[in-house]
């Protein structure tokens, strides 16, 4: 009846335990204050079934900020295991447990964490900087934010109902094929990136469109706001890499429920083929979350330089250069394999070509700072520490593109000290600082400066403290997703070392909670009434803040790469609005029907539970259909609406 | 807090963490920068030049970034401000053209490098190699001599100076061979033989380990690799070959299993090409009858 | 922006993302395909009167639900629904054959467990197949809404995007008869 599901599946340690019952007195919580202050409806009706690509942002940045709460809490564990279980003694976890969390980390940061702030970040702006009221596809995108929503539960569900994945972030075969890791751990970690990986996919899609139809009169491609650039390359890396994912968790998917050979070791498969199909999708995700960030990088160095972007055109070459790169480096990721020296020469070689590049948008990100006006404000000190920790991480990366050096460095310390000086210091860092840089755009108060700078600070110490002693590590030939090691080897240290880092990153994150808490207390001291708080340049900041749900009650014309700048120099006096009837997408609760259909529809999947697999799919059909007869998904405002909301929202801002 | 106790106590922070660092490095080996083999030899000397290359870029990089940051600072009244200068053909050029020199001069290290240090090229020694057949278990390595007719578990040792043929598979998930102060590492995949070219300049005792994650007893997973003279070589392979024990397919099943235990063990003789029937298991029925060799598979072997 | 327009553009995305999934297995196929653990190779298991017959009706289908849209262009409700009503049975017919091959080499012992060889046959052929169930599920709830509503541009659209998707299965599997079945059979 249940499946595999049975009573055992709620049988836990005390750490995780530990875990359940933080995850569940937190959403206790946070029911009992939504019931308490009668605030279900208005969720429900404000944020839930909103169409706003600017709700639809703010909620992936939640999920993306809770997330990495997790993901963080996660790597305290894995150092204090790292630190402890030395020579006899063992530590505070088993193996397994142990290989869950890193899994469940890498899982986390990567597809909740990282994927979640960068749609979230392209959700709130890229409408606004292209002079749209929305995106192309509204309700789709509501579909992607839910798929994606339904995949973070399922990830979080595991906890709770089972076990993860011991196979490590990306599951190589034949450890997760059947025969090595039996339990739903696998299971769990296939079906919450497959539902949340076609949510991207659809993203992806939605964004392409909604950048190449939907700009302003006026804007052309080489007149886009470097960061919607950015985006447009990011999201036809979505669309060139997120089908090989999906292909490739289906076979794996298939190879452990019914029986096929697409990675097993005998009977004809080939696991080797899993790792090139997952790093054909992996390598090109990496950029696809770097390259919005760099875009946000452009747009903050060029604001607070109070400066022209320099040398735009070798911007937008440079990502285009970098998008067609990603797509022929995915072997660098296992030189090891033994593919012979021509294919791993050509290879490591495509992969240095990528510095190049990377290069050039650092140099005109320094130039663009040259002879400007820079205002150190936290978004410009997040690009500061992103250009030491991601320059130090790229000569890591650039000696790892050598084969030779890489044999020595793979799989060891050293490399996981490379990527998280890239991710963080180049993704995540960037997502803070756009964080930072748009949210009056979209609370209409501004963030606390000064708690601001405490968070960089701690993260830049205890980042740098937490992973330099992993590249020293590394050399030592300590490899990664060690749970024990033997005493005599003078590596606990180190570990202790990084673990004090971790600390200190968790210090920042506290100044972080600290700064939302605070500024929203105090808002009304950093209030942003002129709806353009930096000085901007590009048209996000010509419109009210917060910005109406219409972004836009009149569509600008653009004539300049910096629109808004060039308006202010020009102060030309604006000529009496002239509004139009505008149509908008009518609130549905459609996508989290769909979505919830597809959780159980994994769900189910993963536990065997056969009679509601053919159920739940025929409820996607079913809602997809009855979705798709609705010709009324649309509203009109009228032109009298429109000017009267207008002159009230700048009458009376916030 | 002033600007000036602001540096002082980042210096201080700084040179604390330098004497923490120097204290806790104070008696470990760094394998990979100190090198006991002419492979892992060669691999520290690329690293360490690769690395002298980047930093041509990065210590520019650097001393821009903040030599810019400080000059044009908001407050810095005199400092010049040109708001719409925005592009300039030649430092552009620059731009592109310095990171594209320094990524050929890599492309040229990246290519030989690859076909110096391909771990599939023997060893251009007098000495004649020794063949050491690796396997990746679940929980152990197995080590096959198939020319001296013995086996061991956990344990390697060859004669110093003497290129050792590795092949590589494994009868578990995918693994990694790896010891660092001889060289680098090569996976280990069931139903496939990956090779492995090392030799040990000196006598000495070297860790070997487990570079990929391959099951709950992967951590575990290390062995030891001692290189010692030829004769001590020689009296070592005598004495495991008065091993009582014999590593037949019943023995070799025992060792398939996982377990938390794996103490060094030694076999003398044992099933007659084991290698290849480990391999050929995964091969299809008529592969496994004809228990091929397998070191006509190993491709470019040369 | 023309709102019908920019979806027929969307799809054509989507399309674009539906053919790196089929890129992903065929390259899966061609890794495999010679994998056949000691099981029987193509050569000996297709039959290839057959296929072509499967091949040509869905090329006629193809043709009919052109025909269907050139009708839709010049607002003929009626010719509509017919021709879409032949391009749904030829597809029916299409997906019967293919069961029935797929039904027979199960019985002979010849299923995805076989081989690797066989696996990625059945998953590339079968998501193929899944694409054409989906497009026949597509055509009944769209002739359904002309009936009813007629060819308002809103359902015109919907038959665009359906047309689409058709003449893209069709190119596929142009692509699966040619590297499946005739250079499988034509091997050595």
């Amino acid at each position: 009846m249940l499946g595999k599901l049975g009573l055992d599946a709620f049988h836990h340690d005390i750490i995780v335990l530990g875990g359940v019952m933080t995850m569940l007195l937190a959403s206790l919580g946070i029911i009992a204050l939504l019931t308490y202050t009668k605030r279900w409806k208005w969720l429900y009706k404000n944020w839930l079934t909103s169409l706003d690509p600017k709700k639809i942002g703010v909620m992936y940045i939640i999920i993306g900020l809770v997330m990495l709460l997790r993901g963080v809490a996660d790597t305290l564990l894995l150092r204090a295991q790292q630190a402890t279980s030395v020579g006899d003694s063992t530590g505070i976890l088993t193996s397994d447990h142990f290989q869950q969390i890193f899994s469940a980390h890498g899982t986390i940061m990567i597809f909740f964490v990282a994927m979640g702030l960068m749609f979230g970040l392209i959700n709130l702006i890229v409408p606004l900087q292209i002079g749209a009221r929305d995106v192309a596809f509204p309700f789709l995108n509501s579909i992607s934010f839910w798929l994606f929503a339904a995949g973070m539960a399922l990830v979080n569900l595991s906890l709770i109902v089972g076990e993860f994945s011991a196979a490590g972030w990306l599951a190589y075969p034949p450890l997760s094929g059947l025969q090595y890791s039996p339990g739903v751990g696998v299971d769990y970690w296939i079906w919450s990136l497959q539902i949340a990986g076609v949510g991207s996919l659809l993203s992806g899609i939605n964004f392409f469109v909604t950048i190449l139809k939907m700009r302003a009169p006026g804007m052309t491609l080489m007149k886009m706001p470097m960061f919607v650039w950015s985006v447009l390359c990011s999201m036809i890396m979505v669309i060139f890499a997120f089908p090989i994912l999906t292909a490739t968790l289906a076979m794996l998917s298939l190879d452990r429920t019914i029986g096929t050979h697409f990675f097993t070791s005998d009977f004809g498969g080939n696991p080797m083929m899993y790792i090139n199909l997952i790093w054909a999708w992996g390598h090109p995700e990496v950029y696809i979350l770097v390259l919005p960030a760099f875009g946000i990088f452009s747009e903050i160095v060029a604001t607070f330089s109070r400066k022209r972007l320099f040398g735009y055109a070798s911007m937008v070459w440079a990502l285009g250069a970098i998008s067609f790169l990603s797509f022929i480096v995915w072997l660098h990721h296992f030189f090891t394999m033994g593919a012979g020296a021509d294919v791993n020469a050509f290879f490591g070689i495509m992969t240095g070509v990528i510095a190049i590049p990377t290069g050039v948008k650092i140099f005109n990100w320094l130039f663009t700072m040259f002879r400007g006006r820079i205002k150190f404000a936290t978004p410009m000190l997040w690009f500061l520490g992103f250009v030491v920790i991601f320059t130090i991480g790229g000569l890591a990366g650039v000696l790892m593109s050598v084969p030779a050096i890489d044999f020595q460095v793979h799989n060891s310390l050293f490399l996981v000290a490379h990527f998280h000086m890239m991710i963080v210091g180049g993704v995540l860092f960037g997502y803070f600082a756009g964080i930072t840089y748009w949210f009056p755009k979209i609370f209409g108060f501004a963030l606390n400066e000064r708690l601001g700078k405490y968070a960089f600070w701690s993260w830049i110490i205890g980042f740098t403290t937490a992973f330099t002693p992993l590249y020293i590590l590394g050399l030592m030939g300590a490899t990664r997703r060690l749970d024990h090691y033997d005493k005599s080897l003078g590596w606990q240290g180190l570990f202790a070392v990084a673990g004090v880092g971790v600390l200190i990153i968790l210090l920042g994150i506290g100044f972080q909670i600290l700064q939302f808490v605070v500024s929203i207390w105090q808002r009304n001291k950093n209030l942003d009434s002129t709806g353009d708080p930096w000085n901007g340049r590009t048209l996000e900041w010509s419109t009210v803040s917060p910005a109406p749900f219409y972004n836009f009650a009149v569509t600008p014309h653009v004539t300049d790469r910096d629109q808004f700048w060039a308006d202010k120099q020009a102060k030309t006096t604006a000529a009496k609005p002239h509004y139009e009837d505008i149509g908008m997408p009518k609130n549905t609760g459609m996508g989290i029907v769909i979505a919830g259909f597809a959780f159980i529809f994994g769900f189910a999947v993963i536990w065997h539970i056969i009679w509601l697999i053919p159920l739940a799919l025929f409820g996607i059909i079913a809602s997809v259909i009855i979705r798709s007869t609705d010709d009324e998904t649309e509203y009109t405002i009228t032109a009298a609406e429109l000017a009267k909301l207008d002159s009230a929202h700048k009458g009376q801002p916030a | 807090m002033n600007k000036k106790s602001k540096i002082v106590i980042f210096a201080l922070l700084s040179i604390a963490a330098l004497g923490a660092t120097v204290f806790l490095l104070r008696d470990s080996n760094i394998a990979v920068l100190d090198p006991k083999g002419v492979i892992a030899q060669k691999e520290r000397d690329l690293i360490v030049f690769t690395t002298l290359l980047g930093l041509l870029i990065v210590v520019p990089v650097f001393a821009l970034t903040f030599g810019i940051a400080w000059k044009y600072r908001e407050s810095n009244a005199k400092a010049k401000y040109t708001p719409d200068w925005d592009r300039n053909i030649l430092a552009e050029t620059i731009w592109w053209g310095i990171p594209t020199i320094i990524i050929v001069v890599l492309s040229v290290i990246t290519w030989n490098s690859s076909h110096e240090l391909d771990p599939f090229k023997h060893l251009a020694s007098d000495v004649k190699p020794i063949n050491v057949q690796v396997i990746a278990l679940e929980s152990r390595w197995l080590f096959i001599y198939p020319e001296q007719r013995i086996a061991t578990v956990n344990y390697l040792q060859f004669p110093e100076k003497t290129p050792i043929n590795f092949h590589v598979t494994a009868d578990a998930a995918m693994n990694s061979f790896w010891i660092p102060q001889l060289g680098g590492q090569i996976y280990a995949m069931a139903g496939m033989s990956t090779q492995l070219h090392l030799m040990a300049d000196e006598p000495g005792i070297f860790r070997g380990s487990s570079a990929n994650l391959s099951g709950p007893q992967f951590s575990k997973m290390s062995f030891v690799a001692k290189s010692s003279s030829e004769s001590d070589f020689r009296k070592w392979v005598n004495g495991v070959k008065q091993s009582p024990q014999q590593l037949d397919m019943n023995e070799y099943a025992k060792l398939i299993k996982s377990s938390t235990n794996n103490p060094v063990a030694y076999y003398a003789g044992g099933e007659h090409k084991l290698y290849d029937k480990v391999i050929g298991k995964y091969m299809g029925p008529e592969q496994e009858m004809q228990g091929m060799s397998m070191y006509e598979m190993d491709h470019h072997a040369n | 922006m023309n709102n019908s327009a920019k979806t027929v553009f969307g799809f054509w995305v989507y399309i674009m993302t539906d053919c790196v999934l089929f890129a992903s297995l065929f390259a899966t196929f061609a890794v495999l395909h010679n994998n056949t653990y000691g099981g029987e190779s193509a050569r000996e298991l297709f039959s290839l009167p057959f296929v072509l017959a499967e091949t040509l009706i869905l090329l006629t289908s193809s043709f009919t639900c052109g025909l269907a849209m050139l009708a839709a262009h010049r607002g003929d409700k009626v010719k509509v629904i017919n021709w879409f009503a032949v391009t749904f049975c030829l597809g029916i017919a299409f997906l019967s054959m293919e069961m029935i091959e797929f039904t027979k080499l199960v019985h002979e012992g010849n299923s995805w467990t076989r081989s690797g060889f066989l696996t990625s046959f059945f998953t590339l052929v079968g998501t193929h197949g899944l694409h054409i169930a989906t497009g026949l599920l597509w055509t009944v709830v769209l002739l359904v809404q002309v009936m009813r509503r007629g060819l308002t541009p809103s359902t015109v659209k919907r038959l665009t995007l359906l047309s689409l998707f058709w003449h893209f299965l069709d190119i596929v599997w142009i692509f699966i008869f040619t590297i499946v079945y005739l250079m499988g059979a034509t091997s050595v």
